[in-house]
């Protein structure tokens, strides 16, 4: 059996463990999956600029407040529905995305860190502004109808709950745009991205245009989590300033470690940890969350440096009998995967 | 041998009866059997307001000394109290886990303002009580819309009421100077001084002036204030600005009637750094005793919570005012559940939590605890203190504009 086949077999199984899985737990349980969902997408935005265009950002937690609170006004002012919402979020996004894109062709590496950062900063505090507070509710907020599903049936003697079919809704549209994020990056743009990351005087010698590049993946990658945002405003039904601190910002960056960078299943993992981890350290201690949190994360990032996408890359290539063979089965044509130059990343 | 029968038939009879009856009043909801009763919480043991986690461990002590002591009507409390980080999001989360994981029988004092917005319409629709929420925010008492959800501590227009009522009694013809945050928290104390001055709010409030919560300073705010010409000044800031305003005041020789809300009301962090000469002759509003307060030594309800301290919370700061607030809403909730006695549906909790009249031993004397079923405010009484330079002193009535 060929390699291909062998993934599109286990993408085929995910996706129909991915349907059932719903009817097997509680609503709530629900819930925290359709969550894991949307910080997949998140998090898949914020490697699509940061694990394979390595511009570091801090505050991707804006463009998800954005997307969010866009969803919201929507919704709540001029009655749109729901799932329409999704594409002003994303377009919404893009367009901020690019122009936050200029200033960071300026500023490089830690710089371009802490200039989102403070973005990040800014958002809770603008939404609550005088002259938004009429539409974004201010610290109030605002509180949405979470949407009933169209139909429904049972399935396994469970009915298709209000969070059942919201996390079919979420499921496809992850599924878009995680197909989205596939084409773009294993053809020539993608390999534009990676040589920018890697060194950008050599790419600017092979003809890529480093000022719209950098500044179209700032807007793509924001798009992407604009959609997150939007999704994950429809899945809580709530949005307020508080919802979308700096922590938030942090998280996605975590999760984007943890999975793995310029790994696109990587966000998957990041989705889980970012949602499962926190609840554990409550669980373990109630005086020091964060600090047990960060014990999880130092111990996680020991033991597989690379991210969880790293390890399972290290697996399959100890499992293949000798990397001799691994070679040889290679068609011409196909890459290896390679992780990411972690050292240069740091770096440069 | 007929008697016996007939004494035994009778004595059958008697406990199918006793059995009967008790089966009928023993009424449980999700959460409640007859050894356990499970309560729900978040509160924020990490991130920006973390410093109020030990609200959460003081009420955990407290229902550690009732199991101790033998539970409540027989049964255990088992108090279950997740992390939210300050998060709404994640409230709501942790709160569904609570109700449709946990099966709680309720979710009891969840901290925060926005955090308790997001969930209320979820409790509301889930038929769940949201009890004793920890946010003085006015929204909480709203039978009407929200049967499911209560208050506890004084509300914001509760507080702006009693200062309208000083105002009138001590100096009917002020010209008040107002300086409030934008946002519904100074809302919420403008709308209970208008509503406290009554007819009289239109000519006695000479100026109204708000910030935002962005603000750098809050000078020209002052300078605005101070030449509107009033002699009375309503202080409606947090920490940070309530000490730039008492230090502003002082500089630019503007001497009004000071009314400094209780929000900011901490010697520590607001009147030492303004200034304790210039804090002087400020009045705020309390309705607890304070833990640094020597005049509350040898109170025997703060003498009881600081035995209660020292055998089952340590670790906890003796010098924290959050720690005596836990120890008294858990006190209440107990007494809300004893009052249920063997009907522990959620509906039986809502209407015992509507029907308490009580004095908490951590309360100033004369504040009760008072609710009905169209008043979702359990805490409205609150007495006036002046700093004196070192503390606040206690003076004058207690205000009950509550009508508690």
């Amino acid at each position: 059996m060929s390699k291909t086949r062998v993934i599109w077999i286990g993408l085929a199984l995910l996706l129909v463990a991915a349907m059932v899985l719903p009817f097997l737990v509680k609503n709530y349980r629900v819930f925290q999956f359709n969550l894991v969902l949307v910080y997949a997408i998140a998090i898949l935005g914020l490697n699509i600029l940061t694990g394979f265009n390595g511009q570091i950002s801090l505050g991707h937690g804006a463009f998800y407040a954005i997307g969010a609170y866009a969803a919201a006004i929507l919704m709540d002012r001029a009655g749109l529905p729901y799932w329409a919402t999704l594409p002003f979020s994303g377009v919404l996004c893009f367009v901020l995305g690019f122009l936050m894109g200029f200033p960071a062709l300026r500023l490089a590496g830690h710089y371009l860190a802490v200039a989102t950062l403070a973005l990040a900063l800014a958002i809770p505090q603008l939404l609550k502004y005088k002259l938004l507070e009429h539409y974004t509710g201010g610290v109030q907020g605002i509180v949405l109808v979470k949407p009933e599903p169209p139909f429904t049936f049972r399935f396994l003697d469970q009915p298709l709950s209000a969070d059942r079919w919201l996390y079919f809704f979420t499921l496809a549209v992850t599924i878009v745009m995680f197909v989205l994020a596939w084409n773009l990056l294993r053809g020539r743009v993608g390999r534009a991205l990676v040589a920018i990351r890697d060194h950008p005087i050599a790419a600017a010698v092979m003809g890529i245009n480093l000022a719209m590049f950098k500044s179209l993946t700032f807007g793509v990658s924001a798009a992407f989590t604009g959609v997150a945002g939007a999704l994950g405003a429809v899945v809580i039904a709530f949005v307020s300033p508080d919802s979308f601190t700096v922590t938030l910002s942090i998280f996605l960056l975590v999760g984007l470690v943890v999975g793995g960078l310029a790994s696109i299943p990587g966000a998957f993992f990041g989705a889980i940890f970012i949602q499962f981890v926190p609840n554990i350290a409550d669980e373990l201690s109630k005086s020091a969350p964060a600090a047990i949190y960060g014990v999880l994360l130092i111990v996680l990032m020991y033991l597989m440096p690379l991210g969880v996408m790293g390890m399972v890359r290290k697996l399959w290539a100890r499992w293949q009998p000798g990397a001799a063979r691994l070679q040889a089965s290679v068609k011409p044509g196909t890459s290896v995967p390679v992780p990411p130059d972690l050292t240069k990343e740091s770096t440069t | 041998m007929k008697l016996k029968h007939l004494s035994l038939a009778i004595a059958g009879i008697a406990a199918a009866a006793i059995s009967v009856s008790t089966m009928a009043q023993k009424k449980y909801d999700t959460g409640a059997t007859d050894t356990e009763i499970k309560i729900g919480d978040t509160k924020p043991y990490s991130g920006p307001a973390s410093a109020y986690g030990t609200i959460g461990k003081a009420i955990s002590a407290y229902f550690d000394k009732i199991n101790a002591e033998g539970g409540i009507n027989g049964r255990k409390v088992k108090y279950i109290s997740l992390d939210d980080g300050y998060n709404p999001a994640k409230t709501v989360e942790q709160v569904r886990k609570l109700v449709e994981e946990e099966e709680v029988l309720f979710v009891f004092n969840p901290l925060g303002t926005p955090s308790n917005t997001a969930i209320q319409k979820y409790m509301n629709t889930k038929k769940v009580p949201q009890l004793f929420v920890a946010t003085g925010a006015t929204k909480w008492g709203d039978p009407k819309n929200n049967p499911w959800t209560m208050g506890w501590q004084p509300n914001y227009q509760t507080e702006g009421k009693i200062y309208a009522a000083h105002i009138l009694e001590t100096k009917p013809n002020a010209k008040i100077g107002v300086l409030y945050q934008n946002d519904d928290y100074g809302k919420d104390y403008l709308k209970g001084m208008e509503d406290g001055l009554g007819e009289k709010a239109k000519t006695m409030i000479v100026s109204k002036v708000s910030y935002e919560v962005t603000d750098p300073t809050i000078d020209s705010q002052m300078v605005t204030l101070k030449s509107s010409g009033a002699d009375t000044f309503f202080n409606v800031t947090t920490p940070k600005f309530a000490a730039q305003a008492i230090k502003k005041a002082a500089e630019i020789g503007w001497k009004p009637t000071h009314y400094l809300n209780n929000v900011s009301a901490s010697v520590g962090s607001v009147l030492t750094p303004a200034g304790l000469d210039n804090s002087k002759d400020i009045i705020t509003t309390q309705y607890g005793k304070d833990p640094t307060d020597p005049q509350w030594a040898n109170d025997k309800g703060m003498q009881d919570w600081k035995a209660w301290m020292a055998k089952y919370f340590p670790t906890g700061d003796v010098k924290d005012a959050s720690n005596v607030y836990g120890y008294a809403v858990a006190m209440t909730v107990v007494q809300v559940l004893k009052q249920c006695g063997d009907n522990l549906t959620r509906e039986n909790v809502m209407k015992q939590a509507a029907s308490l009249d009580i004095t908490l031993p951590t309360a100033l004397p004369g504040i009760n605890i008072k609710t009905s079923p169209t008043d979702f405010y359990p805490i409205e009484r609150e007495q006036l203190a002046r700093f004196d330079g070192k503390t606040w002193v206690l003076f004058g009535k207690v205000y009950d504009p509550g009508g508690n």
